[in-house]
């Protein structure tokens, strides 16, 4: 197991060091003059030497690159324009937002997904299965954003159910930061009155965001589901006399859905990219949301360090969910 | 015809089809279907805000214009931009899966290499920030989700590739001396081009859902454009009261989607037995 890991942790390490490759390309080569772009829109010319000097860009590319490297390494993308302050304590700050919205959204699709997939897959070809179809596929055809917007009218606006936006209501202290996942710090703190606020404010995002993974889910699950009743062993099961019930909820089950784990790696990217219209309409604080209106004010360093933040996670997302793959399925273990 | 009875009677993947037909056919006679073309670019502002009625069937945006005319128009712009990505990536990401598929060494390595890359990030982000650095607009949006679109066609053709290069079509081919162009091209692309049409189909869905994003960000067309996108944003201001400026363009964006979704869904159905969904 150990060597599994290890390989796949090297693995990763040539896409890491091409997304370096990549974002210092990008740098480069689209913008006109890099430096007045990192500077941005309104820098004095001593501020764009600034940026030239410190960037190293009237030396030779190699030496660029190393430059940049170097920075990368120490973690330093220069300040924000808007925020002025580092790049990085900016997106460490909106982090912890950010991973408290993709697991409950990862959280919510498999809880759903799964039992619908199942039962999709029990009763296949049955009117259930046509219009989980279409509702599948519909999840995946939906405009995040314009869904947000939609729940906003209904549920906020008309309703006054839910709150329109923001992760907790302004002026008040949010709970004792811990993990900086707002849902578990107030568990953790016994504070249930944070917990029903800081839930309230997590449930249309998490919802809208986990429309696309439920679907992908769902289908997977009924995909591996159907797959595995064709098997020796259910019909062993079966003519043993087990309940159907527990044939298909326990022994079924187990067996499909471990091949749909590997898709909570693939669906996280989806996730991310969703999060980012998503947190902005919503306006949760978290590093999406922030994307944005780095792009928005042509914060250059902010959306390079976003894009290699996002890039590092991502890689780290994917092989974790490969060494659980891995645990639960010791064969995969083999074809690395 | 056996196939066509098989897709005939697939129910959703006709719907789907059904759907981009429509689609096609309203967004090459839009100037014709709407009541007044210039009511999409330029609105009455005495009748700003209006809900839905037999007048303006979607009711009227902030500023007075048809937002019926807008969504209508607004599909020709949706699936020529959806048609143009699709079709540089494919012209970027099939050579490149081709060849890297067929070859070993190096530069089948170094292609694979760079497609590992642009999946390492999720295409939103990146497509995003390479929009951004080459500069806002229509043209940067499409040539940036182009750039991060084609390693998709590349890793599908490059599998397919793998799979196929040891045959003995090709082998014989070899033999005969044929060029390594012509093999590819006449020969193992037609064997590959069934998964590059599913990728296709459901890519033209998810590029128009990525533009509409880009659009709704501000990065991709710009106004008076009667992008769905951008519509969604430019109407969000004006809620709760003016919700129908918002829905609609929303609801076209859906409709579209799915219909590619359904039916690249009941073609990979059709060409790839190995995926089928039901026995």
């Amino acid at each position: 197991m150990t060597r599994f890991i290890l390989r796949r942790l090297l693995l990763a390490l040539p896409a890491l060091f091409g997304l370096l490759v990549l974002t210092f390309i990008m740098l480069r080569v689209l913008p006109s003059d890099p430096s007045a772009a990192l500077a941005g829109e309104n820098a004095t010319p001593e501020q764009i030497a600034a940026v030239r000097k410190a960037y190293g860009f009237d030396e030779p590319l190699w030496k660029q690159f190393v430059i940049y490297v170097g920075q990368v390494a120490r973690a330093d993308f220069g300040n924000s324009i808007i925020s002025n302050r580092p790049v990085v304590s900016d997106i460490a700050w909106r982090l912890p937002a950010t991973i408290e919205l993709t697991f409950a959204s990862l959280l919510f699709a498999a809880l759903v997904g799964i039992p619908l997939g199942t039962m999709a897959a029990v009763w296949h070809n049955s009117p259930f299965d046509h219009v989980m179809r279409v509702v599948t596929v519909g999840g995946l055809a939906i405009a995040s954003f314009w869904f947000a917007i939609i729940l906003q009218i209904v549920f906020s606006m008309d309703l006054g159910w839910l709150p329109l936006r923001s992760r907790y209501p302004d002026g008040l202290p949010p709970p004792t930061n811990i993990t900086g996942l707002y849902l578990v710090d107030s568990l953790l703190t016994l504070r249930f009155d944070q917990f029903w606020l800081s839930f309230k404010h997590i449930i249309m995002p998490a919802f809208t965001l986990s429309l696309g993974g439920l679907a992908s889910i769902a289908r997977f699950t009924r995909a591996g589901v159907l797959e595995t009743m064709q098997k020796d062993f259910v019909h062993y099961a079966e003519a043993a006399g087990y309940a159907r019930k527990r044939i298909i909820w326990v022994y079924v089950l187990r067996n499909s859905v471990v091949a749909a784990t590997t898709q909570i790696g693939l669906l996280f990217g989806t996730l991310i990219s969703s999060a980012v219209a998503v947190e902005a309409i919503f306006d949760w604080p978290g590093v999406g949301s922030y994307a944005v209106s780095a792009i928005l004010t042509s914060d250059y360093k902010a959306v390079l360090a976003v894009t290699l933040v996002v890039g590092v996670i991502y890689a780290i997302v994917n092989i974790v969910v490969d060494v659980v793959h891995a645990m639960l399925d010791p064969r995969v273990a083999e074809t690395l | 015809m056996l196939i066509l009875k098989k897709f005939l009677r697939d129910i959703p993947a006709v719907l789907g089809l059904i759907i981009i037909s429509a689609v096609c056919f309203i967004a090459v006679f839009a100037p014709l279907i709407v009541p007044d073309a210039d009511a999409v670019y330029f609105g009455n502002i005495i009748d700003r805000l209006k809900p839905p009625s037999a007048e303006y069937w979607f009711g009227t945006d902030n500023l007075g214009r048809d937002v019926y005319a807008r969504v209508i128009m607004g599909t020709r712009g949706a699936l020529l931009v959806a048609l143009t990505v699709v079709a540089l990536s494919i012209a970027i990401g099939v050579p490149a899966g081709l060849y890297a598929g067929y070859t070993n060494g190096w530069g089948s390595e170094a292609i694979m290499r760079v497609t590992d890359v642009f999946l390492a990030v999720p295409q939103l982000i990146l497509a995003l920030a390479i929009a951004q650095l080459m500069g806002r607009g229509l043209e940067s949006a499409m040539a940036a989700l182009a750039l991060t679109y084609w390693p998709f066609f590349c890793r599908t053709v490059y599998g397919e590739v793998r799979r196929v290069r040891n045959a003995l079509f090709v082998e014989a081919l070899q033999g005969l001396g044929a060029s390594t162009s012509r093999i590819l091209f006449v020969h193992v692309l037609p064997n590959v081009a069934s998964p590059i049409i599913v990728r296709a189909t459901i890519g033209m869905g998810f590029t128009i859902l990525t533009t509409a994003v880009l659009g709704f960000l501000g990065i991709g067309a710009a106004p008076p454009s009667p992008d769905w996108g951008l519509a969604i944003a430019e109407s969000r201001e004006y809620l709760p009261e003016s919700w129908w400026a918002v829905t609609f363009p929303g609801l076209a964006i859906l409709i579209t989607v799915l219909g590619f979704n359904l039916f690249g869904d009941g073609l990979r159905d059709l060409v790839d037995p190995r995926l089928r969904r039901s026995r």
